[in-house]
């Protein structure tokens, strides 16, 4: 292949969007088990399983989960795309890490699920 | 370093990105002819950057206007020395090319209407001198920079090649005289390259550094002028330096006449508006060479200002902050940071600093070099071209107006490449042989430094000649101090033939390249007080006190004897005259008469 | 106004036809009452030490050819005062960071003047231009305040880590004010292709927003704010 640098993806827009959007998710997330710290929700087991098992709670817990995954996903690849050169290694690292998030993502959801 | 020479072969070949040599290569690139623009700094860089106030135009946006008004003016502004079939093609022409420039995207300030903003400037009038008329196009009061970053960009589209950081050193002429191009140092690596060509432009620009105090750029070392004189060619009417009324006392950087333009008022220590003294109609607006003279003569009959009381006030207090910070934000920063002075508050110090060479490589109206020959006075010197500062067309003559410069190197940057292409598209011919000395005067030139042993310091020797300058041919001009001049200045240039640099490295010498640039300085510094010394009237910007005000020759002025061209030679160091062209092209002879605002 | 002191310097020097590497000089220079900038006193120690290579040209900040990098932080030399110097330390020079080094002060823009290309930094109007001037309102005119003053001197992008680290791929704070001022131009038509130009990872959206350049930009010019405006439009144009 000749040595040319390539740019033109056209994406990137999306990806900084949803980062200012899964950031705003996260936030609200922050702030709803702030307040239920607050409120006493981690006084015991019983009432912090209570807090976090209710179905809303589970639902936007689930969301936090999404956003962080995708944000993590947008914010690691750039790190890759910043210092590794390599195409292959760059597309492996890609990968993993998007397995990896994945994983990650199927595991807290189940346990969130379980609860 | 190595005498090895490559040549490059192009259709043309432009000395200069400034303002014409932009203009001029926008010609040649967009018909297509293989083109190489050579500019020792980056082209957004050269000084036609600095331009505040503004672009003339007979637009009538905002009252009537018409361009042969504006000829008069200039006619007028020239103290009659202008060429009038140039000072008509330019001022016919300026609406056109003013109007291309607005569709190259210059971002011009508006007027409600949408149409481009004009502001009243030094000198121009409406109905043959009656009152002062809007007539300079102004983009707030970076005109220049709006004008040069739209001409590079339109060149950007148009995939002009650019040498830039090179340095043209020397015109390659041929036994019959025939220009077949330059020869050019690449900067970063200091290897020399001849660039053979059908057409040679040079939009060089000025050589303001000449003297001590200037408005003009560290670059503004008349180049092009300085080549032209070494290869023969005569330059015409060096004597006539523009003295800027108001540089920053002290500093030398300009503020636009565009300030009075909008309503600035120069005042002396007793707050006095003394320019209703020297110029009841016009005052605050009167030429350029008039308003100067007023301000060194306050300063001379003690009324200057400050401690040494050596400089005038500029007054704008009295305006609203809101226009002043929308249509001179550029002013309110330089007072801030080259005079120390709030301007919305406090007056700014000026004083007179050289600011523009009228005379320079002469050109006609085609931009077409033209020297006396054995049959005509202007014969065309084939393949050599010339526009803006360093040609002298002349539209200028003996003082330029103010916006006229921007207009100057647009018509005949345009002009210039127009006709370079007619010819090279009309009579399509090969590349003439390179004589065999083509690069000699280049090589002796740089192996001359490289050598030098015990010779004099560039610095030192620069700082004399801008020093004499300032003293023997200012503002003011004194037989006395002529004559002793003219022999300072040809001491001066002894040391210069000697000058010598410690830095002798390959890659971006700027120590030679400064030595270089000293070798066209002086040419035009000789040129200057020679002319000078030589032409025993008042005229425009050049005012002897031994030609004074008299009812016979009002203003000093001697059309008798003294209504022509001077021509000086480097060969011999001699003068030369041609008549001044009083034929318009289309109009009645604008007459003589005395010039009063 | 500043008074006659000693000023001193170190000063990166590097000429690559002698030297091995980069060494900082130490040198100092006498000034006057009259040096006021950081440049006076330069064009003072070229003429003490010829060899000391610098660009400049206008000393009036409207070229932008005397970029430095000054006591760490980028700027113009001829806007930059000897009085904000403190008094008994050198003042630090090198050059523009980021940009191979030509020699000594001077650094290669090429890079810098290829992403500035890149963003077709013209007007492009296909209709038959008018006789006369296309109209433009004096508040459509307005929006180009703060666009179109930039003059190319490369402090912005030269403070910026995203340029530093992509300079081949991130246009960099001065070509994206330069693409916004076209794009905000009512007198363009070519918005669409402008932002689908820059519609890529590391050609826009390497801008982190950390800012420096808004810091450093001698002319008071905010290219983040302008890339702001980019991505706003971005987001207008695709929901």
């Amino acid at each position: 292949m000749v040595n040319r640098k390539i740019v033109g993806a056209h994406y990137g827009l999306m990806d900084w969007l949803v980062q200012r959007i899964t950031g705003v998710v996260m936030v609200v997330f922050t702030l709803i088990v702030a307040l239920g710290l607050i409120q006493g929700a981690g006084a015991s087991y019983e009432s912090w399983r209570g807090f976090m098992s209710a179905g809303l709670m589970r639902f936007v817990s689930f969301l936090f989960i999404v956003s962080l995954c995708w944000h993590a996903w947008v914010g690691v690849r750039d790190i890759w795309m910043d210092y590794i050169q390599p195409a292959g290694i760059k597309l492996t690292l890609h990968v993993l890490t998007l397995l990896a998030l994945i994983g990650y993502a199927g595991w807290a959801v189940q346990i969130i699920w379980r609860l | 370093m190595s005498a090895k020479v490559t040549v490059r072969k192009f259709d043309a070949v432009i000395v200069g990105a400034g303002g014409a040599g932009l203009r001029a290569a926008i010609q040649l690139s967009e018909a297509g002819l293989k083109t190489a623009v050579i500019t020792k700094v980056f082209p957004t860089r050269s000084h036609t950057v600095a331009a505040q106030g503004g672009v003339a135009a007979s637009l009538g946006n905002s009252e009537e206007d018409h361009w042969h008004w504006h000829m008069y003016d200039t006619v007028k502004g020239s103290d009659w020395l202008g060429d009038q079939d140039a000072i008509e093609f330019m001022c016919r022409k300026a609406n056109e090319c003013v109007i291309e420039l607005e569709h190259y995207g210059m971002p011009f300030d508006r007027t409600d209407n949408g149409r481009i903003y004009q502001r009243p400037f030094g000198g121009h009038m409406s109905n043959f001198g009656e009152k002062p008329v809007r007539r300079s196009c102004a983009a707030a009061d970076r005109t220049g920079h709006a004008m040069l970053h739209a001409m590079y960009q339109r060149n950007i589209k148009a995939n002009t090649q650019f040498f830039v950081e090179w340095m043209a050193l020397d015109l390659i002429r041929d036994a019959e005289g025939e220009v077949l191009g330059v020869t050019a140092m690449e900067m970063e690596t200091g290897e020399i390259y001849a660039f053979h060509s059908k057409a040679t432009i040079f939009a060089t620009g000025g050589a303001g550094r000449i003297y001590y105090s200037s408005t003009n750029a560290f670059i503004n070392t008349g180049d092009g002028v300085g080549m032209a004189a070494r290869a023969g060619i005569p330059l015409e009417d060096m004597e006539f330096w523009q003295f800027h009324p108001t540089g920053v006392a002290g500093a030398g950087v300009l503020i636009t006449e565009g300030v009075r333009g909008e309503g600035g008022i120069l005042r002396n220590a007793n707050k006095e508006r003394f320019m209703e003294r020297y110029a009841p109609n016009a005052k605050d607006l009167a030429s350029r060479d008039v308003v100067s003279r007023a301000m060194v003569t306050e300063i001379n009959e003690g009324r200057g200002c400050g401690p040494n009381k050596d400089f005038v006030y500029l007054d704008i207090t009295h305006l609203d902050p809101a226009t002043i910070m929308k249509r001179l934000p550029g002013i309110h920063e330089i007072g801030i940071q080259f005079a120390g002075v709030d301007c919305l508050k406090e007056m700014l110090p000026v004083v007179p600093t050289c600011h523009y060479q009228m005379g320079g490589i002469p050109t006609n109206y085609h931009g077409q070099v033209v020297v006396p020959g054995k049959r005509t006075q202007n014969e065309i010197v084939p393949g050599f071209f010339a526009a803006g500062e360093c040609a002298c067309a002349s539209v200028h003559g003996a003082n330029r107006l103010g916006t006229n410069s921007l207009l100057d190197l647009l018509v005949f940057g345009k002009s210039a490449g127009e006709t370079a292409v007619d010819e090279l598209k009309k009579s399509p011919k090969s590349h003439k042989e390179l004589p065999a000395d083509a690069f000699d005067r280049t090589l002796a030139r740089l192996d001359r430094l490289n050598t030098q042993k015990g010779g004099s310091n560039v610095h030192e020797s620069r700082l004399d000649m801008q020093r004499s300058m300032q003293k023997h041919a200012g503002v003011f001009r004194f037989d006395n101090l002529l004559k002793e001049g003219v022999q300072k200045i040809l001491d001066i240039q002894k040391d210069v033939q000697q000058t010598e640099i410690k830095d002798k490295s390959k890659v971006f010498n700027t120590a030679r390249i400064e030595a270089l640039e000293l070798d066209n300085l002086i040419e035009v510094a000789v040129a200057t007080m020679v002319s000078a010394e030589a032409r025993k009237e008042s005229r425009g910007a050049h005012v002897r006190d031994d030609a004074p005000d008299t009812p016979e020759r009002p203003n000093g002025r001697d059309d008798a004897n003294w209504l022509k061209h001077s021509l000086w030679y480097k060969e011999g160091n001699r003068l030369d005259y041609k008549s001044v062209n009083l034929r318009p092209l289309s109009v009645d002879t604008i007459a003589l008469k005395t010039r009063a605002y | 106004m500043t008074t006659a002191r000693t000023l001193q310097f170190k000063i990166y020097r590097y000429d690559p036809d002698t030297d091995q590497k980069p060494t900082m000089q130490d040198i100092s220079v006498e000034i006057d009452a009259t040096d006021r900038k950081l440049l006076d006193a330069l064009v003072k120690l070229k003429a003490k030490d010829d060899a000391i290579a610098f660009r400049r040209s206008c000393r009036e900040g409207v070229c932008g050819s005397d970029a430095l990098n000054i006591n760490g932080r980028n700027g113009l030399a001829c806007l930059t005062d000897i009085a904000s110097f403190p008094e008994g330390k050198p003042i630090v020079l090198r050059p523009l960071p980021g940009l191979p080094v030509i020699r000594d002060l001077i650094v290669d823009m090429t890079q810098f003047f290829k992403q500035y290309h890149s963003i077709k930094p013209y007007l492009i109007n296909n209709d038959p231009p008018p006789e006369r001037e296309r109209l433009q309102s004096p508040e459509e005119r307005e929006e180009l305040n703060g666009l179109y003053e930039c003059i190319l001197c490369a402090c912005c992008s030269t403070s910026c880590p995203s340029f530093w680290w992509n300079p081949d791929k991130f246009v960099g704070p001065a070509g994206l004010l330069a693409a916004y001022r076209f794009i905000a131009d009512t007198r363009d038509q070519a918005t669409n292709e402008r932002l689908d130009n820059l519609e890529d990872p590391y050609r826009l959206f390497r801008c982190h927003t950390i800012m420096n350049c808004v810091d450093v930009c001698p002319k008071g010019l905010n290219p983040t704010k302008a890339i702001g405006k980019i991505k706003d439009m971005m987001v207008q144009r695709s929901i």
